[in-house]
C-alpha cells in the first residue's frame, strides 16, 4: 500500500453536533463514511488529504423515515438497506435498481447515498434516479440547516453547492403517485462493479394516452449528473402511441455533453444515450 | 505532525483483542499483520475483487476499504473462524467439487458464501452468481464454486 497511515488522524465525533463543530474548526477534514471511493486513492497514495472526519458512527445519519408524503434516508443510508426495504421495490424502483447496480454486495454493505452524492462523480449510479424523483437534500452546519433541490446540487465537475463546514444530512424525496412509468439502465462493462460508461433513468406518468409529467435524467454524459430538458420538452404532452422519437433524439444530443475518457470515447456514449433513450421509450408506449 | 495510534478494541473470531493501531489503517493489514492471521488475502487492494472478505458486525465487507477506526468495538470473522476441528461444509464441499485451484480467492469466496449461506440470500444458480460478483476468479471459471455453494446449501455432497 502507498497510502500512509502513519501521517493521517482521525477526528471521530461522537454525535452529530460535535460533527458539525468539528466541520466548523477544521474545514480541510475530508469526511469519512463508508470509505468505498475515497480509501481506493487513499491506499494508493492519491489522496492529498491528512486529516479524516469520521462520519461511520453519527446515528442520527442513519435510518429511512417514510410519512405519508415522502420519504426521508439519512446520508448513511446504505446501498444494501435501500435495496432491501419492500416500499422502495414498489415505489422507487429506479432507486433499487440503481443501488443494486452499485458495486457487488460487499460495497452495497458500506457505501452510503450520502456518498454517492458527496463524491461528485458524473458517472454515479444513483444521482440520476434521485433526479428523477424529484429529491431535495438537507445540508447542515453549526449556522443551521438548508432544503436544497438535488436538481441544483451540482455545480461543475466535482463541485457544489455544499459550503465547507456543510455535511449532506439527509435526502428526502416525494413518493411518486400509484401506476408511474420508472426505467434505470446502467451500461457498463459488466454487471457488478462496473463503473457506468452511460446510465439513464426516467419516470413518467400517463393520463388519457398522453405523458401528463415526464422526467429523464443521466450518469456520465456530462461533467455531473444532468437531467434531460430538452429531451423532456420534445416528448411532454404528446401521445404515448405517436411519440417523436426523432426529436426526442436530438433534443437529448443537444443535453448532453459527454468525453472520451479511460472508460468510453464521446463518441459511443451518445450513441448508447440515444439508444437508452428509444429503449425508454418503447416501455413507455407501452403504457 | 506525530500522529498518535488508537487503542482499537474488537472481537476477532470469538476472542476479545486490543491493540494501538494508526486510526487510517486498513483493516486488511491490521489483520494480516497484528493480528497474523493472514488467511485474508490482499489481492486488488481496491475494492474489486473479494480476495480481503471478512464479516465485519453481520456485514460482507472488503477489509482493505475499511480503516481501523470504523472497525472500534465490532465483532469480525475471518476466513480461520470457519472450520472448527472439522472443516466447514461449504470448505468440505469446496474440496469436492474441485472449488479452489490456484487458491488465491478461496478464502474470500469462503467468507462472502458462509455470510450469503448464513443470511440465506441464495436462492438458485442466479442468486449465487450475482451474491459472489463481488470475488473474482482467475482460475475456476466460477462453475465449481458456484456448484460447492449450492451444494451445501441444499445439503447435499
Ligand atoms: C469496487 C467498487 C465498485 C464501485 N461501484 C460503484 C458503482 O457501480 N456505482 C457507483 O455509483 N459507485 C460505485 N462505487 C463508488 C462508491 O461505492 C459509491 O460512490 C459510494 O456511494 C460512496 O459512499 P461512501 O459512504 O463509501 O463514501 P466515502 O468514500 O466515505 O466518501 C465519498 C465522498 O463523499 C464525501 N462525503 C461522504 N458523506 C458525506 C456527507 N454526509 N456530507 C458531506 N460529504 C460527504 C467524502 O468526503 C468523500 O469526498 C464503487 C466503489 C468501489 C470501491
Ligand atoms: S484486496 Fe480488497 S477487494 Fe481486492
Ligand atoms: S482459484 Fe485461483 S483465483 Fe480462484
Amino acid at each position: 500500500m502507498r497510502g500512509q497511515p502513519s501521517l493521517c488522524d482521525v477526528l471521530a465525533p461522537l454525535n452529530l453536533d460535535e460533527a458539525l463543530a468539528l466541520r466548523a474548526a477544521h474545514p480541510e477534514a475530508r469526511p469519512l463514511a463508508g470509505g468505498t471511493d475515497l480509501m481506493v486513492p487513499f491506499a494508493a497514495g492519491r489522496l492529498p488529504d491528512r486529516l479524516f472526519l469520521n462520519l461511520w458512527g453519527l446515528e442520527e445519519l442513519r435510518g429511512i423515515t417514510v410519512s405519508d408524503g415522502e420519504v426521508t434516508f439519512g446520508a448513511l443510508t446504505l446501498f444494501r438497506e435501500i435495496a432491501a426495504h419492500p416500499l422502495f421495490q414498489r415505489e422507487f424502483p429506479n432507486l433499487v435498481r440503481s443501488a443494486k447496480a452499485t458495486g457487488a454486495l460487499a460495497i452495497q454493505s458500506r457505501g452510503s447515498l450520502g456518498g454517492n452524492i458527496a463524491n461528485g462523480s458524473p458517472a454515479a449510479d444513483t444521482p440520476p434516479s434521485l433526479l428523477v424523483y424529484g429529491a431535495e437534500l438537507e445540508l447542515t452546519s453549526l449556522r443551521g440547516s438548508r432544503w436544497v433541490p438535488y436538481a441544483d446540487f451540482h455545480t461543475g465537475y466535482k463541485r457544489s453547492l455544499l459550503a465547507p463546514d456543510e455535511l449532506i444530512t439527509r435526502i428526502r424525496v416525494p413518493r411518486p403517485r400509484a401506476g408511474g412509468f420508472h426505467y434505470f439502465r446502467k451500461v457498463g462493462t459488466r454487471q457488478a462493479q462496473a463503473i457506468s460508461k452511460v446510465s439513464l433513468a426516467a419516470w413518467a406518468r400517463t393520463g388519457n394516452g398522453h405523458i401528463q409529467e415526464l422526467r429523464i435524467a443521466l450518469g456520465s454524459v456530462a461533467p455531473m449528473p444532468i437531467r434531460a430538458r430538452g429531451a423532456e420538452k420534445a416528448l411532454l404532452g404528446r401521445s404515448g402511441a405517436s411519440l417523436p422519437l426523432d426529436a426526442a433524439l436530438e433534443a437529448l444530443q443537444a443535453d448532453i455533453s459527454p468525453i472520451d475518457d479511460l472508460r468510453s470515447s464521446a463518441r459511443f456514449r451518445r450513441k448508447v444515450a440515444g439508444n437508452l433513450l428509444a429503449d425508454m421509450l418503447r416501455g413507455l408506449a407501452l403504457v | 505532525m506525530s500522529i498518535s495510534k488508537i487503542l482499537l478494541k474488537l472481537t476477532v473470531n470469538g476472542i476479545a483483542r486490543q491493540i494501538y493501531v494508526h486510526p487510517m489503517a486498513r483493516l486488511l493489514d491490521v489483520i494480516r499483520e497484528d493480528f497474523g492471521l493472514t488467511g485474508t488475502k490482499e489481492g486488488c487492494g481496491e475494492g474489486e475483487c473479494g480476495a480481503c472478505s471478512v464479516i465485519l458486525d453481520g456485514m460482507l465487507v472488503n477489509a482493505c476499504l475499511v480503516p481501523a477506526v470504523q472497525a472500534q468495538g465490532s465483532t469480525l470473522r475471518t476466513v480461520e473462524s470457519l472450520a472448527g476441528v472439522d472443516l466447514s461444509p461449504l470448505q468440505e464441499a469446496f474440496l469436492h467439487h474441485g472449488g479452489a485451484q490456484c487458491g488465491f480467492c478461496t478464502p474470500g469466496m469462503l467468507v462472502a458464501g458462509t455470510h450469503l449461506l448464513e443470511t440465506n440470500a441464495v436462492q438458485d444458480e442466479a442468486g449465487a452468481r450475482e451474491g459472489l460478483a463481488g470475488n473474482l476468479c482467475r482460475c475456476t471459471g466460477y462453475v465449481k464454486i458456484v456448484d460447492a455453494l449450492l451444494a451445501t446449501r441444499e445439503g447435499r455432497p
